[in-house]
């Protein structure tokens, strides 16, 4: 299922229209993606008003049984926050993606919120250039013509790659990455053909979050990812831990 | 005669209110549970009724409800939304896992039938009290397309999946899901929802 048909399912899952199997895929979705639990909480609030416009009076003898009935029932303590997202057995994968995925629906959709708490975190330290970067970004993400591709990078961690072709520019999100080695830096390069353009340097503070690729996309079809010393490099001096082909 | 039903409808029980009183209810409060039922037993009821149909099943599942509504209060979470919408989900899911178990042996056939009844909401609101509240959300459904207002109360008044829906409509899946995110946030728009 596409990343932008997820993000589609709040209605269907706020109206319990759901299999089973979808169900707990959207639910691991929902819980890295704040802007699909905002608007589940509201369709879930819409569909109950469905529910209360039924209202009918229950007969008498139905308090009577539910009180008597509650005397000889254990009561459930609260959820911990580990009980709360129980996972599956595709749980641990499905969690890496599921950042990017929302940030990729919230791209398909012109939403702009999830990413936005990162950008705001950045510009605590850095308001001025965070600012700047955040509205390319958010221009990027909303483009009417923004698709997305999602791939794998290095070991464990997952990746989006938003392009704008309109704009001629393109986002990276990066989910769970793990830290560069000391002294090196994650450094974005633009596949024109093989040849690898630089599109600036990933901040190594950050393991999630997205970033403007430097450069225009120009005739790139796709985007790699190395491991370079501090400051970066003007041509890769590694082997790329990642390359994904830019979505058509 | 005149209309005296207006003021009949039990009114909205304050939100916060409710939601006090779940908070007791999770601390083993069982004279707040009574009031807790005062408010939200005639509401589970009339949906789960909705769903099922059958009065004695509805009166079964609607028991289970308020009973699952005493054993997970210290579940609920004021932040996902009021603790009506809390109850109201709870009501919602079992009555349509009630339907699911009791369809799974159930034939194809019965289903394609049903799209030649009316919709559920117009034949159960006849028997409703809450009047206003009724209006209101007819009154909303009626600024859906038929397509988004179909997707939205087979789902929730039927019980049924989306892939049912999407065979009972003749229309492909991905339209279904679609038109129940879209019908449902006309639907909040219209009748002002909040989370």
């Amino acid at each position: 299922m596409s990343t932008a048909e997820l993000h589609t399912l709040t209605g269907a899952y706020a109206l319990h229209a759901l299999p089973d199997d979808e169900r707990l895929a959207f639910e691991r979705h929902l819980a890295d993606c704040p802007s699909c639990a905002q608007e589940v909480a509201e369709l879930a609030s819409t569909a109950a008003r469905l529910g209360r416009a039924m209202t009918e009076t229950p007969p008498e003898r139905m308090k009577a049984e539910v009180l008597r009935r509650i005397t000889t029932e254990r009561q459930e303590g609260p959820l911990t926050v580990r009980q709360g997202r129980v996972r599956g057995r595709y749980g641990r994968a499905a969690t890496r993606f599921a950042l990017a995925a929302c940030l990729a629906a919230a791209a398909a959709f012109g939403g702009i919120a999830v990413w936005q708490h990162q950008v705001a975190r950045d510009a605590q330290q850095q308001a001025q250039a965070a600012q700047q970067q955040s509205q390319a970004l958010a221009a990027v993400l909303a483009a009417p013509d923004a698709k997305a591709a999602t791939g794998k990078v290095g070991a464990g961690a997952s990746a989006t790659v938003v392009v704008s072709r309109s704009r001629d520019q393109a986002a990276f999100v990066a989910s769970n990455m793990p830290a560069p080695p000391a002294g090196k830096v994650y450094q974005i390069w633009f596949n024109d053909a093989g040849t690898m353009r630089s599109a600036g340097l990933m901040d190594p503070a950050a393991s999630t979050g997205a970033v403007l690729l430097n450069g225009p996309v120009g005739k790139a079809s796709g985007m790699g990812i190395t491991v370079e010393p501090s400051g970066g490099s003007p041509a890769p001096t590694s082997d790329p831990v990642a390359l994904m082909e830019f979505p058509a | 005669m005149k209309e005296a039903v207006h003021v009949q409808g039990a009114p909205a029980p304050g939100p916060d209110g409710l939601q006090e009183l779940i908070g007791r209810v999770a601390r083993g409060d069982q004279e707040a549970f009574g009031r807790v039922y005062d408010l939200v037993s005639g509401p589970v009821l009339g949906l789960v009724r909705s769903v099922l149909r059958d009065p004695a099943q509805s009166e079964e599942v609607a028991q289970e409800v308020l009973v699952e509504v005493w054993r997970t209060a210290a579940r609920y979470q004021p932040a996902r939304g009021s603790g009506m919408t809390w109850v109201l989900t709870l009501a919602h899911r079992r009555a349509v896992d009630r339907v699911r178990s009791a369809q799974a042996s159930a034939d194809r056939e019965q289903k394609a039938a049903l799209l030649d009844r009316t919709p559920a909401y117009d034949e159960v609101s006849e028997q409703v009290e809450a009047r206003l509240e009724r209006e209101q959300v007819r009154r909303c459904l009626r600024t859906l397309t038929e397509l988004q207002r179909q997707s939205v109360t087979l789902a929730y008044y039927r019980g049924l999946a989306y892939r049912e829906v999407a065979e009972l409509l003749s229309v492909p899946l991905g339209t279904v899901k679609t038109r129940m995110r879209d019908g449902l946030i006309r639907l909040r728009d219209c009748l002002g929802v909040g989370a």
